[in-house]
């Protein structure tokens, strides 16, 4: 059943691209995930993808990205999009000093600490 | 005399309270059967010290008459998304292995002073991005579940908190932590024939909680039954001025306030939830359910909740996105793991440190997030997604008008074996299709057992309420509790 809810997923897919007129998501939808585009994505997001990963992740990304798609089909002229999702207040608190002198801890799993430091390679010659 | 592991948390509070045996007793006789049932490998890290230490705690009070705290005694599985102090926690990924919290989460210090000690850390979903526990970086959990078709088929104690489910399950603890971010507490709950329920987004604390997706964690209580689950969640909830989105709203005494009479309750079905091709025995059980309620007073209608097919695909952008952004700090330099090439740069160091920390659906999600988020596409899916999100919780608010219980299955299928859905991320997320929506608008929800399949298998029907209204939520789960009279359990094979 649930390949079944996929493989529709998909044909929603399919016909949204060829019932709705140009939209932002469409022209989003237009440039299918390529290996090059996931690449560039993962530079972005800081993992250092192997060929044989960005080979493999392009197709199921673009499977997701397609899938995801659908909501372009939704009306949402005049909606906000939600920024709580429950009803809060945001709270100020008192401007005080409430933590602190707890260098060894904050290093404490640090893979490399030096001098009271995080250390890493070399940033400027 | 009965053996202390299968006593939940009610029976062994009022038991040792009452003197009919010591907490030393109790913590020793799950302690054990922790240590022997690591074939399921639900638990990362044992802990028999802390569930020792507050045993001691519990006995010494009662001997010198000293009033015992809440939950005195009771030694609880800990998923291991909640920082521990001293206790290692990874939140099921390589990244982070060998992190030892120098805190401990505002959650579980809540649940330690209230008199519980803590068995161990649970396996679970690799940063809870999961719905199997295939995804932890440490080995699947094992449901204690097997189909009685006499096979041996390994199944899929469900996700993010598999190990949580895995454990309550196989009595290896009387309740566990959960979290739930689309469906992690109650998925598992509805596989391994448990209750398990997600209160209204803010009522936990998210402080010291590994963070996901953060405008969707929420930390549960998972358990053997609808009375277990009121009175750990009680010990969880409430206020805390660390987490900017946590409620200042009082905590209710769910415990005193259970009642399975429903009369004058409107509970809503909604006919979206009715998908094509639903296995007929969700279809039968859910009509099950339905005669249940009306038993117990409740009226029951159909209502409509028109934007639900949308759910998931909003929540597989926004989640994602939130995920992305929150996973940026694992980077190799203050916690977890390093990868440095020789010669590797900084920038280097950390795109190898999160390819190699990392596991396949985190990064698929870091990705997705990332691109989702980059510049000339966050409008068509980041802003449209969270617009559809407030089309999603008006569609609840229209509901609530007519009713004030939604009554729905809690997932599309029993427990899956192992490797049977790992190769296609959608049919995967799938399985949340009757969760996610409640997650998005922030509502309480929980899972309880309402039968066994054709297989042998547990089934699970979720009850969904308005914002605050967990009452009524486990109200109508006690109802159904009752009539279902679920006595079925797995039988030891580990």
């Amino acid at each position: 059943m649930v390949a079944e809810v996929a493989s529709s997923a998909s044909v929603a897919r399919t016909r949204f691209a060829v019932a709705q007129p140009a939209r932002t998501v469409l022209a989003a939808s237009a440039m299918s995930v390529t290996k090059e585009t996931v690449a560039r994505v993962a530079n972005l997001a800081r993992i250092a993808l192997t060929e044989e990963e960005l080979e493999r992740l392009a197709p199921e990304l673009d499977n997701i990205i397609g899938w995801v798609e659908q909501l372009g089909e939704v009306d949402t002229a005049n909606v906000e999009p939600t920024t709580a999702v429950i009803p809060n207040t945001l709270r100020l608190r008192e401007d005080v000093v409430t933590d602190g002198d707890c260098r060894d801890d904050v290093l404490a799993n640090a893979p490399q600490a030096e001098h009271g430091f995080f250390a890493v390679p070399k940033v400027i010659e | 005399m009965t053996e202390l592991t299968d006593l939940g948390v009610r029976a062994l509070r009022d038991g040792i309270r009452g003197g009919e045996f010591s907490a030393r007793e109790v913590a020793d006789a799950y302690t054990d059967q922790v240590s022997r049932a690591k074939e399921l490998n639900a638990f990362l890290v044992e802990t028999p010290d802390h569930a020792l230490a507050a045993a001691k705690a519990a006995d010494d009070a009662r001997a010198k008459g000293d009033t015992l705290a809440p939950l005195a005694g009771v030694p609880l599985g800990i998923k291991d998304l909640f920082c521990t102090k001293g206790v290692e926690a990874t939140a099921g990924s390589h990244i982070l292995e060998g992190f030892k919290p120098p805190y401990e989460s505002s959650v579980s210090q809540r649940l330690w002073d209230a008199g519980a000690g803590m068995l161990g850390k649970l396996n679970m979903d690799q940063f809870a991005m999961g719905s199997s526990n295939e995804t932890s970086a440490f080995g699947n959990v094992k449901s204690p579940w097997r189909r009685s078709d006499g096979g041996n088929a390994v199944l899929t104690p469900g996700g993010s908190s598999g190990g949580s489910s895995a454990a309550v399950a196989a009595r290896l603890c009387p309740a566990a932590t959960g979290t739930d971010t689309g469906g992690s507490i109650r998925q598992p709950a509805s596989f391994t024939g448990i209750s398990g329920i997600k209160p209204t987004y803010g009522r936990c604390s998210r402080w010291g909680v590994i963070a996901f997706a953060s405008s969707l964690d929420q930390a549960g209580a998972m358990a053997r039954d609808v009375t277990d689950c009121a009175i750990l969640l009680e010990q969880m909830a409430g206020f805390d001025p660390k987490d900017a989105t946590s409620l200042d709203a009082p905590v209710p005494n769910w415990e005193a306030g259970l009642s399975s009479d429903l009369k004058g309750k409107r509970i809503g079905v909604p006919k979206e939830y009715r998908m094509d091709g639903m296995p007929a025995e969700i279809e039968a059980l859910w009509q099950q359910g339905i005669d249940w309620v009306k038993d117990a007073g409740a009226e029951v209608l159909e209502v409509s909740l028109p934007h639900t097919k949308y759910a998931l695909p909003a929540y597989y952008i926004i989640a994602p996105a939130e995920a992305s952004s929150n996973l940026a700090r694992y980077d190799g330099v203050r916690y977890g793991q390093r990868d440095l090439p020789d010669g590797a740069n900084l920038q280097e160091m950390y795109a190898a440190t999160r390819d190699h920390g990392f596991g396949d659906e985190v990064k698929r999600r870091v990705i997705i997030g990332t691109y989702v988020l980059s510049a000339g596409f966050y409008d068509a899916y980041y802003t449209q997604a969270q617009k559809v999100r407030t089309l999603i919780a008006r569609d609840f608010d229209m509901a609530w008008q007519d009713c004030d219980l939604l009554l729905t299955p809690t997932a599309p299928s029993a427990a899956f074996g192992l490797g049977e859905k790992s190769d296609d991320p959608i049919a995967m997320y799938l399985n949340d299709v009757f969760t996610v929506p409640s997650s998005l608008a922030g509502l309480p929800a929980m899972s309880v057992p309402g039968g066994l399949d054709k297989q042998g298998l547990p089934l699970g029907l979720q009850v969904i309420g308005k914002a605050m209204d967990e009452q009524g939520v486990l109200n109508a789960g006690l109802a159904l509790e009752e009539r279902a009279g679920f006595r079925a359990r797995p039988e030891a094979w580990w």
